[in-house]
């Protein structure tokens, strides 16, 4: 066990720098560079030596790589360009908003999903799977674009309940970016809602017509109690797994809804930092978004393994 | 008059179809399970035998619905019965033991739990006694060190342990009742006689009566007092078990008796023609009319009735009973066959072994196994032109491994496969050339898996003939329906999907696809286990047919002695991946020699309750063949000591030509089988 955790990490970590290295090359190969950007049209001669030295882009590009690298490792990625602020600076108060973000969406999501999947999966074809099945289907359809709008319109705009856009500074405190987060968190939970109701719905469909369950009706256990022992539990280890994914792309991935709500998170400093051609910031946002995956990823398989007689057997006697 | 407990009336379950007609599954079902009776419901798969045995717990599986009738138990209808009160019977009263445990054990909870939840709901017992009763009902089941088996999870246990837990578990309960769903299909042919043994120990123990549902009439034989016999969800014959065994006076029972070869029988069983129709085929008339050989004219058109025979206390549905009833011995004729062996050697297997191991990365690089013990070893075989070679054995014999390696799909460890003396064949399918590919083809199992089930069986059959013979247009189209023809199969056949088929036509067209490949060899791994008894042996004496006509070499795995006697010239038996015994199918079955020939032939189960398998050995699982010395040592109940521990046993042959590999002199052996 302890010897499969250590193998897991260990290729997490490589694939961290097979990420790294890419993100460099990526931006190596770019045309131009943060120094060209920068000074736009001042960009030839003495300015450019300056600028390079300053910068350290002198020296040959794996010296490069391998400073970043080490310094990449104690949290120091370098000055971002707009602002040349250092990018820790930058990065700590939209690792805090999109955590706060994502873990709304999480408390709010998760639960209602796991009630209306298993709701539907037990009532199947029946009232209430049909209705819930429908506005699900429903909510996973329509783009996050438009529902997060059409929310905007109507509660922001018609019923003025609620600000429509973010326009607090980036490093507010909790309680100040509460009211401010409520739309965001709804538009993005119905979408990861919808999602995963419908596959805890067909993973407990799935394992409501295995032949145990069969047996255990058979044997006389009562409905709720043969629902809670034999059915939920092997029903909702897949779900932890998409809950992963659903938690990392609640960090990194929600582009579209922070940039509507103009909400400073990760996803919208992906965005400005790319248009922006800043390219430290770019290189250390591709490394923070991959451990992110892959430190969630492992975790999920982690508790898959614990959770899972079958698989936690198997590793030991290999 | 013994007193009844479950009262079936009328009984007709079925479903609505897609077009809003009511198909029935089960048709006017009424029989009467009587205490301390041991019942065995026989059919093939879809006549609907489940089904019954799920109503008689007031369980009706999801899309079905009851039509008509009831199911009486304690003077109330279960089928009527709430939710709330079938909990109180399911597991108390009623018990049932399902056909898979594996499958039928929730995989996240532990042994010890699954049984303290039924004890839990069924009795009155406190926690300690509860423990205390889990022990002793995992020591009745037989299995070892109950303690421990409580702490582990389902997947932990071997498919026979596996069975034993269920059993544990529906006697948790003690019930009145215990429906048997298939208990023992599936597991290894030792295993099933001690599950068999066991349950017959029970019914006699505690004087439950049972319901046993198979379609093995070799296990109902051994198991039950009654027997009723299903076809296309009707009941056609219910009567003494000895009477419908002997003397079966339906023509179903006596054809499905002659159909199913037996180990006293060399040569092949007589094939009934066709197969069960499917449930709402039939409207008028008898449902068997159509593969029946005694039919009239009166059958096509009108339902003969299940009528009472009072003299042999037996009902029957059939207007021709009376015929049967007088000369109705199931005399079985085989038909012999016809070996077509010639001198030359096609397939020469030297010091073969296989091994499942991993490489590690010193091995990789070196492109070498290293694993001392490896699953398959020493296997040595020269098959002759035009043989059937039987590898027989139990799970995890490596009988289906050697298969893939001769096939390609798995690489050998060591020695040599060679083909017509001169063409090595030890490497895998990427290094072989097309010819050394056409030359072998493989049969499998399933034809359910092995066949596309988005091609026709037209584009199935074309695909060996257009790439090993480069056929195309008019001619391929000629050589598909000549394939065809040959399997039985009209030209019709030709533009339907492998879904719109039967099991046994299915079976058909994976049969003329490996002959498509004109191929020398062909690989059969247990043909015939997914098929039902009545059309496994239409399609065994179809492969021996086409082996008349072709001159093809088989090679035949199964698990079923009976089915390889029939069809093998000769035979090799393996455990645990080393041969014990090779020689001439009639040598081996007549006179078992080695100690696990002589296991697996006195555990083979007929349809004739005179003869009662004889358990010679513990049905022990070993993980991995030992070390060193005889691989059978840890089973074999005539170790002689530390040479078998220590050393691998030398082979002898008898005078007959056949082979033993073991420690106990010959004479040793032969006498013992005299006695």
């Amino acid at each position: 066990m302890l010897f499969l955790i250590i193998k897991r990490i260990l290729l997490g970590l490589i694939t961290l720098f097979i990420v790294s290295l890419i993100t460099f090359v990526g931006t190596e190969i770019l045309p131009g560079d943060a120094c060209t950007t920068y000074l736009e049209r001042q960009a030839f001669g003495e300015q450019l030596e300056a600028c390079y030295r300053r910068l350290g882009l002198n020296v040959p590009a794996y010296e490069r790589y391998v400073s970043w690298a080490v310094n990449a490792i104690q949290g120091d990625f370098g000055y971002s360009l707009s602002g040349e602020m250092p990018i820790k600076e930058v990065l700590g108060p939209r690792i805090k908003n999109s955590l706060v973000l994502a873990s709304a969406a999480i408390f709010i999501g998760i639960p209602i999903a796991l009630i209306l999947g298993i709701v539907t999966a037990l009532w199947r074809d029946k009232l209430p799977d049909v209705a819930i099945s429908t506005v699900t289907i429903f909510a996973m359809t329509i783009p996050e674009f438009i529902s997060a709008t059409l929310l905007i319109l109507i509660i922001a705009i018609w019923l003025e309940w609620l600000p429509g856009i973010v326009i607090v500074p980036t490093d507010v405190s909790f309680l100040e970016l509460l009211p401010n987060i409520i739309l965001p968190v709804i538009a993005i939970a119905m979408i990861m809602t919808a999602h995963m109701a419908r596959m805890v719905r067909s993973s407990v469909i799935q394992v409501m017509a295995s032949e145990y369950v069969q047996m255990a009706i058979l044997k006389g256990v009562p409905y709720w109690k043969m629902v809670f022992k034999h059915v939920l539990p092997n029903a909702l280890l897949p779900a932890i797994n998409v809950v992963a994914l659903t938690i990392a792309w609640l960090l990194g991935g929600v582009v579209v809804t922070e940039v509507v709500f103009n909400y400073p998170g990760l996803g919208r400093l992906v965005i400005e930092s790319i248009s922006n051609r800043d390219l430290p910031t770019v290189q250390a946002l591709a490394i923070i978004l991959a451990s992110i995956y892959v430190s969630i990823n492992l975790l999920a398989d982690l508790m898959t393994l614990m959770l899972n007689p079958r698989l936690k057997t198997l590793q030991i006697r290999k | 008059m013994t007193e009844i407990i479950q009262k079936v009336k009328n009984l007709s379950i079925g479903f609505k179809s897609k077009k809003g007609e009511e198909i029935l599954i089960l048709r006017n079902i009424s029989t009467n399970i009587k205490k301390g009776e041991t019942v065995g419901i026989v059919g093939e798969s879809g006549s609907g035998k489940s089904t019954l045995a799920l109503a008689m717990m007031g369980y009706v599986k999801h899309g079905l619905y009851t039509i008509g009738g009831e199911c009486e138990f304690n003077s109330s209808n279960l089928l009527k019965m709430k939710n709330r009160d079938l909990e109180k019977i399911r597991g108390r009263k009623i018990a049932m033991i399902p056909q898979n445990a594996g499958q039928a054990l929730t995989p996240n909870l532990k042994i010890g739990y699954q049984i303290d939840e039924a004890l839990q709901l069924h009795s009155d017992l406190k926690e300690e006694e509860r423990e205390q009763k889990i022990s002793e009902l995992l020591n009745k089941v037989r299995l070892p060190s109950p303690e421990t088996i409580a702490l582990r999870y389902p997947h932990e246990l071997s498919g026979g342990q596996q069975q034993r837990v269920a059993v544990a578990m529906a006697l948790a309960g003690t019930p009145d009742l215990l429906l048997l769903d298939e208990p023992t299909t599936g597991l290894d042919v030792t295993t099933q006689a001690h599950v068999l043994e066991l349950l017959n120990f029970i019914a006699k123990d505690t004087g439950t009566s049972m319901v046993y549902v198979s379609h093995d009439l070799g296990a109902i034989a051994q198991v039950s007092d009654r027997i009723i016999v299903m076809y296309s969800g009707e009941i056609v014959l219910e009567g003494p078990s000895r009477d419908i065994l002997k003397k079966p006076i339906h023509p179903y029972t006596y054809g499905l008796l002659k159909s199913i070869p037996k180990l006293s029988l060399a040569g092949l069983p007589q094939s009934m023609p066709g197969s069960q129709p499917q449930p709402g085929a039939i409207h008028r008339g008898c449902s068997f009319f159509d593969r029946c050989d005694f039919s009239e004219e009166k059958c096509k058109s009108n339902s003969p009735q299940l009528e009472y025979l009072e003299q042999l206390n037996t009902s029957v549905r059939c207007f021709n009973h009376k015929s049967l009833m007088n000369d109705s011995q199931v005399n079985q004729t085989v038909n012999k066959i016809k070996t077509s062996l010639q001198d030359k050697e096609i397939l020469n297997i030297s010091e073969v072994s296989i091994s499942y191991a991993k490489q590690n990365l010193l091995d990789q690089v070196l492109n070498r196994i290293s694993d001392d013990n490896p699953t398959v070893k020493d296997i040595n075989i020269n098959i002759k032109k035009g043989e059937t070679i039987a590898l027989v054995g139990e799970s995890g014999s490596g009988k289906s491994t050697i298969l893939k390696s001769i096939a390609g799909l798995l690489r050998t460890k060591g020695g040599i496969i060679k083909f017509d003396q001169k063409r090595n064949l030890s490497s895998d399918l990427k290094e072989r050339d097309p010819n050394d590919l056409r030359i072998i083809q493989l049969i499998f199992q399933n034809p359910d898996e092995s066949l596309n089930p988005n091609h026709t069986v037209e584009e199935i059959i074309a695909q060996p003939l257009k790439l090993y013979f480069g056929l195309k247009g008019e001619e391929l189209k000629k050589n598909i329906i000549e394939l065809l023809q040959k399997v039985r199969l009209g030209e019709f056949y030709m533009s339907r999907y492998p879904r719109q088929l039967s099991g046994g036509e299915k079976q058909r067209v994976a049969v003329a696809r490996a002959f498509a490949a004109k191929p020398d060899i062909i690989l059969c791994d247990e043909v015939t286990s997914a098929l039902d008894v009545s059309v496994q042996a239409a399609v065994l004496n179809l492969l021996q047919q086409l082996k008349e006509d072709f001159g093809t070499t088989y090679i035949f795995v199964s698990h079923d002695l009976a089915v390889v006697r029939a069809i093998s010239d000769r035979v090799a038996v393996l455990y645990q991946g080393r041969l014990c015994e090779v020689g001439p199918s009639k040598d081996v079955y007549q006179f078992p020699s080695h100690p696990y020939t002589e296991v697996l032939l006195g555990a083979v189960l007929e349809p004739d309750p005179d003869i009662k398998p004889k358990l010679v050995a513990e049905d022990i699982v070993e993980e991995k063949p030992p070390q060193k010395g005889c691989s059978f040592q840890g089973r074999c109940s005539r170790i002689l000591g530390d040479i078998c521990k220590n050393e691998i046993p030398p082979w002898q042959i008898t005078n007959s030509g056949n082979s033993i590999r073991c420690h106990i002199p010959l004479k040793e052996l032969q006498k013992d089988q005299i006695n």
